[in-house]
């Protein structure tokens, strides 16, 4: 079994042509990246500025009560409204990028939130006291000491979309869960293996290089023991579920 | 000189946090506001730079309004230093200590090099400045703090429990460390505090509040011992004033005896020789360095052998230190040392006491004991 | 949609109780299998490393991609239910061994030291000291644990697994708002009946988190 799902991973003639790997693993990352990114534009800019002005908190809670919506009901109600009044691939695409950046913005919000109004009292107050106004004490204080958290909603956020996207492949659209639909439609449990495979490597890969980069960006004296038990203990706000 | 003209405070849940708040604080000199938890003493702090806006009333600075100045400029001219240091934890140390001079303008490298001799300033030389704050105790960290406020040189500084959150040892070292730094730059200082010991220690003037925002007294530390207004000023100051009051009175020309002394490595023949009472003090080049027994050492004196419960009082000293010197010492005589910790001679106790009898206390206002009462001196 | 509810009455609380069980069992067995984990990752920083990141590392493969992958593993087949209860006990102990480690560490240094001074254990005192103070936190960890698995069990439905996630996919493809809605409001209601539960049960076995409250 695990010997013909590795000789169909590394087929070579699955990896070309507008159905193969290649195409598919592009389409997912498309799909996926330009989510989080609109998701995050949208979601870091309101989410910092409830964590700094301490108001309207009730957009991160509805927020959260959104995660418990299942994504494939979601999924299938968007795409239903879409399909009439959309035409071609966009009836499909539409609705999935709106689920996506939907599905993507709590961890989003809940990160930036968490990690503006989790900044150290004293620093802020010593902020102000040094005389820095309200947009430099976000952007020079609050911000970079929210990096852990922005980061860690930034990966929930990313591995929530690949794996919501994977399971957009159920209304026609492409990215690597066409291997695990198409592969139950024709019973063919070799392509879904397959399939299922190459899109936890994707997860592990997107969220591996998603923490290096998190390595780099995040500033040293942030990385200590103290700052990482923080980090734990508000990694329940940001956590999604693996839902897809 | 910041001056606080009938101020008052009251939150939006209609709590009274300063009432009519009156007094000066003097260019160059450090005034202490100290009180009960709910004194409104931090409150009184954060309006002088604008942190908290007052309800009623004027705070000036050098006689310029607070309120007419922008609040973030305002700020920038002011130091501030706070319980937790408040130190940006994104920040390398010398990026945190930078940070005012770089928000008046200043080029980063300036900046930078400004950062680094204020650092040393405050005793964290060489490679602390390239640390995170995460890797500095909590000592460390409040200096650290202190150094960034002082790093764009502001003539008023704030100061709201800044030792308050570290163990009594570096506490003591920081108070001192404090007091030479200020001898050195003569900052206009507003310190709060709910520890009366380190506000006698610190303030040049004591401003004592009450539950409920109010100024009880106002007074210099000798002052305030000798003559607590009311019962609440008495209560908090506390036991012992009479002795810790010492602390304030300069000594006078005590009676010194001359005091024979032996180098280290004299024999014990010539000890015993040397001794008149069986105590004998040891000291190095005219340095006064323990007493020992000659009747029971063997061998030639080393350090080890030294007595080194007695205290060593210095002449120019407060009284409290000479009669401690008596009190602690084993022959009953309290060692006396100049400036430079030169043996001047030995005084006894009852000499010390007849010295302490001597002198003044300090002489009380006749307005504290009018009997309009308790806010007369500040009101006046 | 309430008359979609109402001629489908029987059959919605079957596949209910299926989803119950598919949500529900996971979470038992991951309670298990993380409270020892979770013990075992504070005794030693890289069993902490081990075990946390590793959990962490599972709970990133996407659940379709889990469900389609089990039968490799377990030698079931793809419609087999057991891949979704092993599935989601994965998912369960990614979530709580974190959790539990960090409950456990979370009781006081004293309450400890003084446990020790009188004498217990270090199994007693596990189930008698530390574990009953860090059930509230626990109990947040797996409230998360089972809105996300209701969640989660009804993507399965893609693979023709039992459950309330079928009236999505059948809904979707009659194009039948009433049977999609069903679904998802069927989803929802079971996600608060475990919240509920959990929060109950939390307050009868921890009756001192009640004295502080009042």
């Amino acid at each position: 079994m695990i010997a013909q799902v590795w000789r169909w991973l590394v087929d070579g003639a699955h990896w070309q042509g507008g159905t193969g790997i290649a195409q598919r693993l592009l389409e997912h990352l498309e799909y996926s990246g330009m989510s989080v990114l609109i998701a995050a534009i949208i979601a870091l800019p309101i989410g910092a500025f409830i964590g700094h002005a301490g108001r309207a908190k009730w957009i991160i809670a509805v927020a959260n009560a959104f995660r418990a919506i299942p994504s494939l009901g979601l999924l299938f109600v968007v795409a239903m409204w879409f399909v009439s009044r959309l035409q071609g691939d966009a009836a499909y695409l539409v609705p999935t990028i709106i689920v996506l950046v939907i599905l993507a913005m709590p961890p989003l919000l809940a990160g930036a939130y968490s990690g503006v109004s989790e900044v150290d009292p004293a620093a802020r107050d010593a902020a102000y006291g040094m005389g820095m106004t309200h947009r430099q004490v976000l952007t020079r204080v609050e911000l970079p000491c929210a990096l852990p958290l922005i980061f860690s909603g930034l990966r929930s956020a990313a591995l929530q979309v690949i794996a919501t996207a994977t399971i957009a492949a159920s209304i026609s659209v492409g990215g690597l869960g066409r291997y695990l639909i198409d592969g139950l439609a024709n019973s063919d449990y070799t392509e879904m293996a397959g399939g299922a495979v190459l899109v936890a490597a994707l997860a592990l890969v997107v969220d591996g290089v998603l923490a290096a980069l998190q390595r780099l960006v995040v500033p040293g004296g942030l990385r200590t023991a103290r700052s990482a038990r923080r980090r734990r203990r508000a990694s329940a706000v940001t956590q999604a579920s693996p839902t897809g | 000189m910041i001056r606080f003209e009938q101020v008052v405070k009251i939150y939006a849940g209609g709590q009274t946090a300063v009432d009519d708040l009156t007094f000066e604080a003097p260019t160059g000199q450090i005034t202490v506001l100290v009180g009960p938890s709910g004194c409104g003493k931090t409150t009184s702090l954060r309006m002088i730079n604008r942190m908290i806006e007052p309800t009623s009333g004027h705070i000036s600075i050098d006689d310029e309004d607070v309120q007419s100045v922008n609040a973030a400029r305002l700020r920038r001219g002011i130091g501030y230093v706070i319980q937790n240091a408040g130190l940006f934890p994104n920040k390398r140390v010398v990026d945190n200590v930078a940070t005012v001079p770089i928000l008046l303008g200043a080029p980063r490298s300036q900046a930078r090099t400004r950062a680094r001799e204020v650092l040393e300033l405050v005793g964290l030389p060489g490679d602390f400045a390239d640390r995170w704050p995460s890797q500095l105790s909590g000592g460390q960290q409040q200096r650290v703090g202190v150094a960034r406020a002082l790093a764009a040189d502001p003539p008023v500084m704030l100061m709201d429990e800044p030792f308050s959150a570290v163990d009594p040892v570096v506490r003591e070292q920081l108070q001192d460390e404090f007091l030479r730094l200020q001898r050195e730059l003569g900052k206009t200082i507003v310190f709060v505090t709910h520890d009366i010991d380190e506000a006698l220690k610190l303030g040049d003037q004591i401003a004592v509040m009450r539950v409920g925002g109010k100024l009880a007294q106002l007074a210099d530390p000798a002052y305030l011992l000798a003559h607590p207004i009311d019962d609440f000023v008495a209560g908090f100051v506390g036991r012992d004033r009479g002795y810790r009051a010492l602390t304030f009175a300069q000594t006078p020309a005590l009676p010194l005896a001359a005091e024979p002394t032996v180098p280290l490595g004299t024999t014990p023949q010539e000890a015993r020789a040397a001794t008149r009472d069986g105590w004998l003090l040891v000291a190095d080049h005219g340095r006064p360095v323990g007493w020992v027994e000659p009747e029971h050492i063997t061998a030639a004196i080393e350090p080890a052998m030294l007595h080194r419960g007695g205290t060593v009082a210095r002449a120019t000293g407060p009284l409290r230190a000479a009669l401690d010197a008596a009190l602690s010492s084993p022959s009953r005589r309290g060692v006396i040392t100049d400036d430079d910790g030169i043996l001047l001679g030995t005084v006894r106790a009852h000499q010390v006491l007849e010295a302490i009898e001597a002198t003044d206390r300090p002489e009380v206002d006749e307005a504290d004991i009018a009997p309009a009462g308790p806010t007369s001196r500040a009101d006046r | 949609m309430l008359s979609f509810i109402h001629g489908h009455w029987s059959d919605i609380l079957s596949r209910a109780i299926d989803h119950a069980w598919l949500a529900g069992l996971p979470l038992l067995l991951g309670l298990a299998i993380s409270l020892p984990l979770g013990w075992l990752a504070r005794r030693a920083s890289w069993l902490r490393v081990i075990l946390v990141g590793g959990s962490s590392l599972l709970y990133t493969i996407p659940s379709l991609a889990l469900f389609v992958l089990m039968p490799i593993v377990v030698k079931t087949t793809i419609t087999d239910p057991v891949n979704v209860i092993i599935a989601m006990t994965i998912y369960t102990v990614a979530l709580l061994v974190r959790t539990v480690a960090d409950a456990l560490g979370a009781v006081s240094d004293e309450t400890r030291q003084a446990a020790i001074a009188m004498g217990y254990t270090p199994i007693r005192r596990f189930f008698g000291v530390e574990l009953p103070l860090a059930v509230p936190v626990i109990s947040a960890g797996l409230r998360v644990a089972a809105v996300s698995n209701v969640a989660i069990v009804s993507v399965a439905a893609l693979l023709g697994i039992r459950q309330l996630g079928f009236y999505l996919t059948d809904g979707y493809q009659l194009n039948y708002w009433a049977e999609v809605w069903t679904g998802i409001v069927a989803c929802l209601v079971l996600a608060l009946i475990f919240d509920v539960l959990i929060q109950a049960i939390t307050r009868v076995i921890t009756p001192w988190q009640r004295a502080v409250a009042s």
